[in-house]
């Protein structure tokens, strides 16, 4: 039985005599709320550094989109240059590039990322701890020293790979399309790798057994209880490659050539109008990416909270 | 006979082959690539162009970027992390995903928000103007961009480790009659040390290579660019460009190399959580 007395209840101490059992905490005013110290000065200092480095400055891009001043001085002209500059053939060439290169290598990614992450997990073999290592090269290494050396060894004057393709099938690398996958498979693949990895090590055996058990063969196990099962970690995985390849720009400038409506990049386009001081079109162009990367991670964040209920399901 | 979770060896030969011409084409080559191409002229020259005026001044300037931007980025990834997992507040969901916005968003355009702010056409450029204080295109515009794309590093990294960790060291300290300070100090900088540096060397990493950021803010003013911007410039430039732009690289691709040896190692000591994770 519990009795509470109503001192008791505001989080007084109890009177004798009553009896307390089991009964959480009421807290007293504010100052019983947060048991250890500086909760205001803590988040306090978060929130200013938040808004003063991410958030002012965020609302300051979205605001110069609808700000009008001496070049467009109302808010229909602002607006309507905008729109232009984000629907220019040069920049829709640009979100295609971006955005269907960055699928393209997430994809790649996806592919050879599920290789790495299953041997990693699941084979012995010398070097491994290794190759474990250098997965995340590209994160650690600066995009534009590994641009740099992706464009040498796809060059076709002299690089180490690029001359052989060019000499032999006559194709080239650096400075067309082609070097900005290369480039955006480089940076994406350790995304993909460490979401699996996890993943992979919880599989269970015994699901495994009892499929072969069955008589399924080892394809047939793959594809109908190992792939549903880290499907949606292959899944975010590519989608966190996707989004880091459409932001990308280190690593392209030097392999892509820069060249306007075949090889330009969205990123490139909006450091062409900064320079052009089109303050407003570079706002515009920014915005467009802005909101597709909103679409992305609110698209991975879907993605988890699906796992997570599935699995709450099951 | 074969086990029932194990592959053909003929699969796992060829799956293993893949890997390591994968690993070697896209990540092995590029780093013998570097170090070809920056001894290509011969060792002299290598260290020339890394004793050259401008390399030096870019080196200087790379050092003192991340010298303000690490210290910045801990601070805040300590308090963010301390406020996140030692308290129950409105919108905490919300501050964990605002915190991680600068991981989704563009380098470039970690760049472009400051430009727009503090640029001659940007909201507070006439001002700055007046008032002869220059932010874009020299070293306090170079910080933000830096801050900006290195923002979330170290908090990232803390936030699950405190999570991990619990409040109830830090409680019974409380209880035993230590201030703040000491609660701190004694009891959970010591438990949560690795996970700070592991953060700090990543946000340093990040800091030092930086391209796209730094490329909007730092214009081409010669004494005012950074390692990366340098290199480019060399790239760029007609005498004996590229193996110049490779030796300036070869220093970032040294630093990289150390980083990843850190990182490693506080990861197989299970010190830190990889830092690229979904959850």
């Amino acid at each position: 039985m519990t009795v509470i007395s109503s001192e008791a209840k505001r989080g007084g101490t109890p009177a004798h005599g009553d009896f307390v059992f089991n009964q959480p905490r009421v807290p007293s005013g504010r100052r019983r709320k947060h048991i250890l110290p500086g909760f205001h000065l803590t988040l306090g200092f978060t929130l200013f550094y938040l808004s003063a480095i991410v958030l002012v400055p965020l609302l300051a891009l979205l605001l110069k989109t609808v700000t009008p001043n001496a070049d467009y001085p109302d808010l229909s002209k602002v607006v309507r240059h905008v729109f232009d500059v984000a629907t220019d053939l040069r920049s829709l060439d640009s979100y295609r590039l971006s955005f269907g290169l960055s699928f393209v290598a997430a994809l790649i990614n996806g592919f050879f990322g599920f290789i790495a992450a299953w041997t990693l997990i699941r084979y012995k073999f010398p070097g491994k701890k290794i190759v474990d290592a250098l997965v995340d090269l590209p994160f650690a290494m600066p995009t534009s020293v590994a641009g740099l050396a992706l464009t040498q060894i796809f060059s076709k004057h002299g690089g180490y790979i690029g001359q052989v393709l060019f000499n032999w099938f006559g194709w080239q690398i650096s400075y067309t399309s082609w070097g900005i996958l290369i480039a955006l498979t480089f940076i994406g693949f350790p995304f993909v790798v460490r979401t699996l990895q996890p993943v992979m090590a919880t599989l269970a055996a015994e699901a495994e057994e009892a499929a072969a058990c069955l008589g399924a063969n080892r394809w047939q196990t793959f594809r109908r209880v190992i792939l549903p099962a880290v499907y949606p970690a292959l899944l975010t995985g590519v989608m966190l490659a996707f989004g880091r390849a459409v932001g990308e720009y280190g690593s392209i400038v030097f392999i892509s050539g820069n060249i306007p409506y075949l090889t330009e990049i969205t990123p490139h386009l909006i450091i062409m109008k900064l320079e052009e001081y089109d303050y407003v079109g570079a706002a515009g162009l920014g915005l467009v990416m802005l909101l597709m990367s909103f679409f992305i991670v609110a698209a991975i964040n879907l993605l988890q909270h699906f796992v997570i209920h599935r699995r709450r399901l099951a | 006979m074969r086990r029932a979770t194990a592959d053909n060896w003929l699969v796992r030969y060829l799956l293993i082959g893949i890997v390591f011409a994968f690993i070697f084409i896209f990540l092995v080559f590029p780093v013998c690539v570097i170090l070809i191409e920056a001894l290509h002229n011969g060792f002299g020259f290598y260290w020339d162009t890394l004793c050259a005026e401008h390399s030096l001044t870019a080196i200087r300037l790379t050092l003192l970027v991340a010298l303000a931007v690490v210290p910045l980025n801990t601070l805040f990834g300590i308090s963010a992390a301390w406020a996140v997992t030692h308290f129950q507040f409105r919108g905490k969901a919300l501050l964990i995903s605002l915190i991680e916005i600068p991981l989704w968003v563009s380098p470039v355009i970690g760049g472009l928000v400051f430009a727009l702010i503090f640029g001659r056409q940007g909201w507070l450029g006439t001002w700055l103007d007046t008032h002869g204080i220059q932010i874009i295109f020299a070293y306090p515009g170079i910080v933000l961009g830096t801050a900006f794309v290195t923002f979330p590093f170290v908090a990232r990294g803390l936030i699950p480790l405190m999570q991990s960790q619990g409040k109830a060291e830090e409680e019974a300290a409380l209880t035993l009659g230590a201030n703040g300070w000491q609660l701190f100090w004694r009891v959970t900088f010591p438990k949560i040390k690795w996970g700070v540096l592991y953060g700090m060397i990543l946000c340093n990493a990040r800091a030092m290579g930086e391209f796209g950021a730094v490329s909007v803010l730092a214009g081409s003013v010669e004494d005012r660019i950074t390692v990366p911007l340098q290199i480019e410039q060399y790239y760029l430039g007609l005498d004996q460009g590229m193996p110049r732009a490779f030796a300036l690289a070869s220093i970032l691709l040294f630093l990289s190399v150390v980083t990843l040896a850190i990182k490693v190692g506080l990861e197989w000591r299970r010190l830190a959580h990889n830092i690229i994770r979904t959850h």
